[in-house]
């Protein structure tokens, strides 16, 4: 039977399904946490670490949301404060500074509308976050776990090559945010899930992403295939000098939505 | 008797006219909107003409109003300096989410623009610039494939000439019809910023009324000084957003310039009375002066 994109949905969102920690500690054998923006506070939102992976140290900067309500409370559902992204920022220029390639995972819902957020500067975190990630001369791989909300998970994903697990979902706000602006009716999220394009195939064909990770059989096969497929990644990536690195970077992003004359 | 009732019915005539006319006289008129401009914050009328003088600003509460690309390029650049960059160009007709084509068709026709956007070359006070200025009356600014392709080579034409680079915005956000390649749109203006940076260009940002959502999360924070309006709204979330996931009424300023200023992410608040010879003073700063002492 096919899934409607409103399937994925919910798939990607399911309270049981693999969260951004879990996919850190499956994907990496060793590693350990950086804390803090040095600016305001720490985001546990955002997690990010100096690990291993095989033969290769990376730095990984992985959303995470929690895996119960109360850690969940703790992690604010996945939604990166400003000190998040400016946390990201931190590990990026040290990755780069070191010349240690970037494993990002996105799963967050978006950014967080709150009040502080908005304070301490959200669009500007996130601008910055954008900044880092493309300049940063090393490989850099994204992992789109489950949920790719907005400038929140573009903010990680200014990658090399854009990993996509099979039931996740990256759009450019939730389906109940679109159907509220477009439609002015929330409940027609269904529906207009449909029109998103959110879906990886959809993601895939549009060249958004580089490569579905398979769901149809278990979990643990789908985490061994995305390591595999990460390594693999490393491999290549890393063979890349730092002027390839960038401008293949530059390149893929520059064409898209570009098909205009002069 | 018959008399006095026909002087009755004389005097309730003469009072009806009286009526009629004074009813005429003094019923609240349609303002015509082509001769009289009435301020929405202050509800004070000016002549359009008077208020069009004094750049769209209102003549007795100083409420900066929306301008329309066109006018503020008018008000911005040396006369007659602008030469435009690819505004002959249209987003694509092979996007079809429902109604958007009809919606662009609309937005065009009532504008007189193509895109949300005009991009180009121009001088100001002699100093030649790359400057875009966005129009919120096309679909609230929003960035699509076209805006975002626009604005980048804006930039990458002012890597390439070396020219300072000035963008007045005006935006709500990502466009919402093009979906993810509206989102990617902030990755290829990033990436064009950075180079700007790279090749150590001075860039100005002009913030004005509104600056949301994924523009002001992408390139409307990456210039060298960014300056505001008074009162423009600057954000990143919508106001019912944030109220909805925190369940309280926020306070009146939030999210206006002064706002940003408070908390550090705005330079200065300009007056549009002096926004021109400001930027023209931050292009003359930005070469060193000139060898000639300024007399103060």
């Amino acid at each position: 039977m096919k899934l409607s994109a409103y399937d994925h949905v919910q798939i990607a969102r399911d309270k049981d399904r693999l969260k951004g920690l879990g996919l850190v500690h499956a994907l990496c054998d060793e590693v350990i946490e950086m804390h803090g923006d040095r600016h305001f506070k720490d985001d546990p939102s955002m997690y990010c670490g100096c690990a291993q992976i095989g033969c290769h140290s990376v730095m990984i900067i992985a959303q995470v949301k929690g895996i119960n309500t109360a850690d969940n409370v703790h992690k604010n559902f996945g939604m990166n404060q400003p000190e998040g992204f400016r946390k990201a920022i931190r590990a990026v220029k040290l990755a780069n500074k070191l010349s240690i390639p970037i494993v990002s995972i996105v799963d967050t819902p978006g950014a967080y509308p709150g009040l502080g957020a908005e304070e301490r500067g959200q669009h500007s975190a996130i601008a910055h976050c954008l900044y880092a990630f493309a300049s940063a001369s090393v490989p850099i791989i994204t992992v789109v776990l489950s949920e790719g909300g907005s400038g929140g998970a573009l903010a990680l994903s200014i990658a090399n090559h854009i990993i996509m697990f099979e039931h996740a979902i990256y759009s450019i706000l939730s389906p109940e945010g679109f159907a509220s602006i477009l439609y002015k009716d929330a409940s027609k999220s269904k529906e207009v899930a449909e029109l998103m394009g959110l879906t990886s195939y959809d993601l895939k064909a549009k060249g958004i992403v580089d490569e579905i990770v398979d769901e149809s059989t278990s979990m643990n096969e789908s985490i061994k295939a995305t390591r595999h497929k990460v390594c693999i990644q490393l491999d290549k990536l890393k063979s890349m000098s730092q002027e390839e690195l960038i401008s293949q970077k530059e390149a893929k992003f520059r064409k898209m939505g570009s098909d205009y004359g002069h | 008797m018959k008399n006095l009732f026909e002087q009755r019915k004389k005097q309730i005539s003469g009072f009806k006219t009286l009526l009629n006319v004074s009813k005429h006289l003094f019923a609240k008129k349609e303002m015509p909107n082509d001769v009289i401009h009435v301020c929405a914050t202050c509800h004070k009328a000016s002549t359009l003409e008077h208020f069009q003088r004094n750049l769209r600003v209102c003549v007795h509460c100083d409420a900066h109003e929306r301008v329309s690309a066109k006018d503020r390029l008018h008000m911005s650049v040396d006369e007659g300096s602008f030469k435009p960059l690819w505004n002959q160009l249209t987003t694509s007709t092979k996007l079809d989410f429902p109604d958007y084509q009809k919606k662009l068709k609309e937005a065009r026709q009532s504008t007189q623009l193509n895109e949300a956007v005009l991009v180009g070359e121009a001088t100001l006070d002699q100093h030649p610039i790359a400057i875009g200025v966005m129009d919120a009356n096309f679909m609230m600014g929003s960035m699509g494939s076209l805006v975002g392709e626009l604005i980048t080579r804006l930039i990458e034409h002012a890597c390439e000439h070396r020219y300072p680079l000035i963008l007045y915005v005006a935006s709500g956000g990502a466009r919402m019809q093009e979906g993810i390649i509206s989102l990617m749109q902030m990755a290829k203006t990033t990436q064009a910023m950075k180079k700007h940076h790279d090749l150590n260009l001075f860039s100005i940002m002009v913030l004005t009324h509104p600056t949301t959502g994924g523009v002001s999360a992408s390139f409307a924070m990456l210039g060298d000084l960014t300056l505001s309006e008074p009162s423009a709204l600057i954000g990143f979330a919508g106001k019912r957003v944030i109220e909805k996931t925190i369940q309280q009424s926020l306070p009146s300023h939030f999210q206006s310039a002064e706002f940003g200023l408070e908390q550090g992410f705005i330079d200065m608040i300009i007056h549009r009375h002096e926004m021109k010879s400001t930027l023209a003073y931050l292009l003359l700063w930005s070469k060193g002066g000139t060898h000639e002492t300024i007399r103060v």
